[in-house]
């Protein structure tokens, strides 16, 4: 059924039709909406049965649903950002034992400096905790993807992270189709443990591993990621058959018959490609774009097959590692090796920055001429860091650089604005 | 699910209590009791906390018919149980991480409750660092909310497994690697530590104990209490660590009872935040006694010793006698002792 | 497509009047998508938010940076910079204000869009007198659809029917009817000025 909702309304109702049985919450912007919408569906009886955990921090989410989960329970939990990394241990020890928990990840910038906005810092940061990471590119991929998620968590017995763009995503009100629960129940069984803290067959999960056993062990947890690239197109394609819509899988390409440039993101993103490729095209440009769905595994053979054709790939992303560049460009290299083909990063949308077709078509420009610097930060306001760079010179006690940079671009604002006004 | 353990003869009929009469023998005598932490895990000889965990668990397996499942934190308990490949634990058992055995623990509960398996109990367990420390936050909040849970703390003073460093339970003057025996003031400072035993009560939940492996009998007991309530439990128990203490590791349960006698680890319960039964002290034994038989004090005593410093750790026991009315013989009136 | 940007204030339903007209646009087959411009939740602070309508679904996710119709609530915002950005093919103007237009202070606002494109609307008396509150948005969203037919009045109603409890609701759409009157007179003259694109 078609709704007009919000975008956490819609992932928080297609988690609901997954039948949870325990759902553990901490609150943190921009993840609330899913997490208050579950509890009032618990609460007013229509999800059940249900336990609802208000926790005191999502360390403690986290760590009730490994529980929850040894315990036989479906489960589910949403974070952000800083949420993300405070359950870090306990990401890494829920992929280590293999429990298949499935957790929305409102996409959101981590601090300090402390920002609410969209970037994709929080999921990158850990995109090596084992957990596999799906990247939603719309709300109706929101909600397809949560139903695959649960699918694939609990085929291979590994917990599943699905990063939904905090705001832009979550907080959009747009058109989705919202499956029924009889639709949702064919597709998607009720869960088998394939390991379980039973009183009538005792085990012990969680001992101690030497370094006699620990590489074989941390493999089986790789190998799981490598069945994951084989298991993902075919849950979309039984999606596709279940549901008539395409969501999911490796990754989709747009126009890229013939493209010589393609350009390559995650998330919402690549709505904003798609118009400007689509503009691009109208122009004579041969250009298409690529949009990545599994972040991990990421689907290094996969990108290989689809960017083959190209001469050029730009790679947008919205994340900085600190002291090299871009992560999802250096990881599209690793899958073109031996390829001799340009990959041009592009940081853009950090912090939530918005990032226009207008930007997206300059820089696709630029690209073509050859003239990106290693990495380009997008719409970046270099005379404000040249600014205060060199003021940092002149005095030891420079003060904090955030404060220092917003008070910067207020001078700047004003200054604008008397221009603007002039004698009003 | 029960085995039949052999007992080794010491020349005397004491072994498993088998000169009481039958309701008021330990469980532990029952050679065919569920022995939920079987032998062959590798603890320290003299081990107290391999002691406790044993009465507790099989104590609670009795209370529950079998249906238990445990939640245990990093420490030396779980990493003496477990040495990969195998496990001593013949009760459904996890490990997951150091803080947060507590808030597992209280999963569990919710799956059960959602599945509606009301029958089958949680346990969930670690030592005083994981209790005190990195895990009080995941604590309070398991408290808090009630959750189905029976947490116990297996409290041996500091942090044993990584090495004997002090934590928040480390008491006054003891000598850690953290807290070492140099400079003007040796060993952990005064005015420092939490009591959690008063901390849980502060939390208002169901059912509070202290126990010790000083008395078995008692430990069993409050086990066995604990698992006759629902919500949020909290069961405290002393265990010395010969290791860490510089104890002789024979004499495990005797220091336990010097703690217990000296008044240093009272003996209590309490319910809804309201103390309700404690246990006397027959013969006070002054803190020197205890004090002088661990190497972790053992810079108090002799030519550079602190007289002071002992006589400080009396006020604390002197304090606890008199807060828990522990010399008093009249039985306590109703709602007189709160936290 | 057709995009609409709203300027207001916290507390007086910007967001909400984006997420209505949304939903009334949905209610008539059309793809919309309605966000708000993202912030720490306070009342009081300026705050705007976007609704994008069109036939066909809709990609973008960027801000509204070039608006067809631009909806104020608060008149106080008329000046400032943020509000006055990426007029050039702004085609109507709504503001909040029981002044005229001469009346009004919004001098850059009037030479950018030209004031034969703006439109008062007494929003905020209108609410205090039948909502007993200063929530003007759905009369500016009733004042809207009225002059650019972007979507019809028993959309919107609908759509506010769908939102609010029974009551608000209902006294919603009595204010939204008064709104649409008030208008009605302009709308004739306004239309051949306007020359608004339908969708």
């Amino acid at each position: 059924m078609f709704k007009q909702i919000e975008g956490s309304m819609a992932v928080a109702e297609s988690v609901a039709l997954c039948r949870p049985e325990v759902i553990s919450c901490y609150p943190i912007t921009p993840q609330t909406h899913i997490v208050e919408g579950l509890s009032a569906m618990v609460k007013s009886g229509k999800l059940q049965p249900c336990e609802y955990m208000t926790v005191e921090s999502e360390f403690a989410a986290l760590s009730a649903l490994i529980g929850a989960s040894a315990a036989g329970a479906r489960t589910y939990t949403a974070t952000s950002s800083q949420g993300l990394l405070y359950m870090a241990e306990a990401l890494w020890n829920a992929s280590g034992l293999g429990l298949p928990i499935v957790m929305t990840d409102g996409n959101r910038a981590i601090g300090g400096p402390i920002n609410i906005w969209n970037d994709h810092s929080d999921t990158m940061s850990m995109r090596d905790c084992g957990w596999i990471q799906l990247h939603a590119a719309t709300n109706q991929e929101a909600v397809d993807l949560h139903i695959q998620a649960y699918r694939l968590a609990e085929e291979l017995s590994i917990p599943v992270m699905v990063c939904v763009d905090g705001f832009i995503l979550t907080h959009a009100y747009e058109r989705v189709s919202i499956p029924s629960q009889a639709e949702v129940d064919d597709f998607l069984p009720k869960y088998e443990p394939t390991q379980l803290l039973d009183p009538a067959d005792p085990v012990s999960i969680g001992a101690m591993v030497g370094p006699d056993a620990y590489m074989e062990v941390r493999y089986l947890l790789h190998h799981k990621h490598l069945q994951a690239l084989d298991v993902l197109p075919r849950l979309a394609q039984e999606f596709s058959d279940h549901f008539d819509r395409h969501t999911g899988g490796l990754v989709t390409p747009y126009r890229c018959e013939g493209a010589e440039t393609i350009v390559v993101a995650l998330g919402s993103l690549n709505g904003t490609i798609e118009e400007a490729v689509d503009d691009l095209r109208d122009a004579g440009e041969k250009i298409g774009s690529v949009k990545i769905t599994s972040f991990r595994p990421f689907p290094l053979k996969a990108l290989r097959t689809v960017l083959r054709g190209a001469k050029r790939i730009v790679v947008m992303e919205k994340y900085l590692a600190p002291g090299l560049g871009g992560i999802l460009a250096s990881n599209i290299r690793m899958a073109l090796r031996g390829m001799n083909r340009p990959v041009d990063t592009v940081v853009c949308g950090l912090g939530g920055r918005p990032i226009p077709k207008k930007s997206v078509i300059e820089v696709l420009k630029k690209a073509h001429d050859d003239k990106l610097e290693e990495p380009h930060f997008l719409d970046m306001n270099w005379p404000a860091i040249e600014r205060e760079l060199k003021r940092q010179k002149t005095t030891r006690r420079s003060g904090p650089a955030a404060e220092r940079m917003m008070y910067e671009l207020l001078m700047a604002t004003y200054a604008g604005e008397e221009e603007l006004h002039g004698t009003d | 699910m029960r085995e039949h353990t052999k007992f080794y003869q010491t020349g005397t009929f004491t072994v498993g209590n088998r000169l009481l009469d039958e309701g008021h023998r330990s469980l532990q005598s029952d050679a065919d009791r569920t022995n939920s932490l079987s032998c062959g895990h590798r603890a320290c000889q003299g081990c107290g906390e391999a002691l406790g965990a044993r009465y507790a668990i099989d104590a609670a397996m009795r209370a529950t018919n079998g249906q238990l499942l445990i939640a245990n934190a990093t420490g030396c308990l779980e990493v003496f149980s477990t040495p990969y490949p195998q496990s001593s634990w013949q009760v459904p058992w996890l490990h997951s991480l150091f803080a947060n055995a507590s808030s597992v623990g209280a999963g569990i509960s919710a799956a059960l409750k959602s599945k509606g398996k009301n029958n089958v109990r949680v346990i969930a367990q670690g030592g005083d660092g994981a209790t005190v420390d990195i895990g009080f936050g995941c604590l309070s909040g398991m408290f808090e909310r009630n959750d189905d849970v029976l947490y116990i703390c297996y409290d041996n003073e500091a942090y044993m497994n990584t090495g004997v460093q002090r934590s928040g339970s480390t008491p006054p003057r003891a000598t850690t690697a953290t807290t070492q025996a140099v400079g003007p003031k040796p060993g952990n400072p005064f005015g420092t530590g939490k009591n959690l035993p008063r901390l849980a009560m502060a939390h208002g939940i169901p059912y509070v104990a202290t126990a010790s492996v000083a008395d078995l009998h008692d430990l069993e007991a409050k086990v066995t209490k604990a698992m006759e309530f629902r919500g949020a439990r909290y069961l405290h128990v002393h265990v010395p660590c010969p290791l860490g203490w510089g104890s002789d590791p024979a004499k495990t349960i005797l220091m336990a009872r010097l703690a217990v006698e000296s008044g240093l680890f009272p003996l209590f319960e309490a319910e809804y935040g309201r103390v309700t039964t404690r246990r006397k002290l027959r013969k006070r034994v002054p803190v020197d006694e205890y004090l002088k038989q661990q190497k972790r004090f053992a810079h108090l005593f002799g030519a550079k010793g602190d007289e002071e410093a002992i006589a400080a750790i009396q006020r604390i026991a002197d304090d606890n006698i008199e807060h828990y009315r522990l010399d008093e013989t009249a039985e306590l009136a109703a709602n007189v002792l709160r936290i | 497509m057709y995009e609409i940007r709203f300027h207001g204030r916290g507390g007086q339903g910007v967001v909400t009047a984006a997420e209505l007209l949304s939903i009334a646009a949905f209610h008539e087959g059309k793809h919309a998508q309605a966000f708000p411009s993202f912030g720490s939740e306070r009342m009081g602070a300026p705050v705007a938010a976007f609704c994008r309508i069109d036939d066909k679904e809709i990609r973008s996710r960027e801000p509204i940076a070039t608006p067809d119709a631009l909806i104020i609530q608060d008149s106080s915002l008329t000046r400032q910079p943020d509000l006055l950005t990426g007029l050039k093919s702004t085609k109507i103007v709504l503001v909040n204000t029981r002044l005229t237009l001469d009346e009004l202070r919004a001098e850059q606002l009037k030479l950018k869009v030209g004031k034969q494109r703006i439109l008062c609307i007494p929003a905020t008396e209108i609410a205090v007198e039948l909502l007993k509150r200063n929530v003007p948005n759905v009369i500016m969203l009733a004042a809207f659809c009225a002059i650019t037919e972007i979507v019809q009045l028993a959309s919107l109603e609908q759509a506010v029917k769908e939102k609010f409890p029974a009551k608000i609701a209902d006294l919603n759409i009595q204010a939204a009817r008064r709104a649409q009157q008030l208008v009605q007179t302009q709308v004739a003259a306004l239309k051949s000025e306007l020359e608004v694109s339908h969708v």
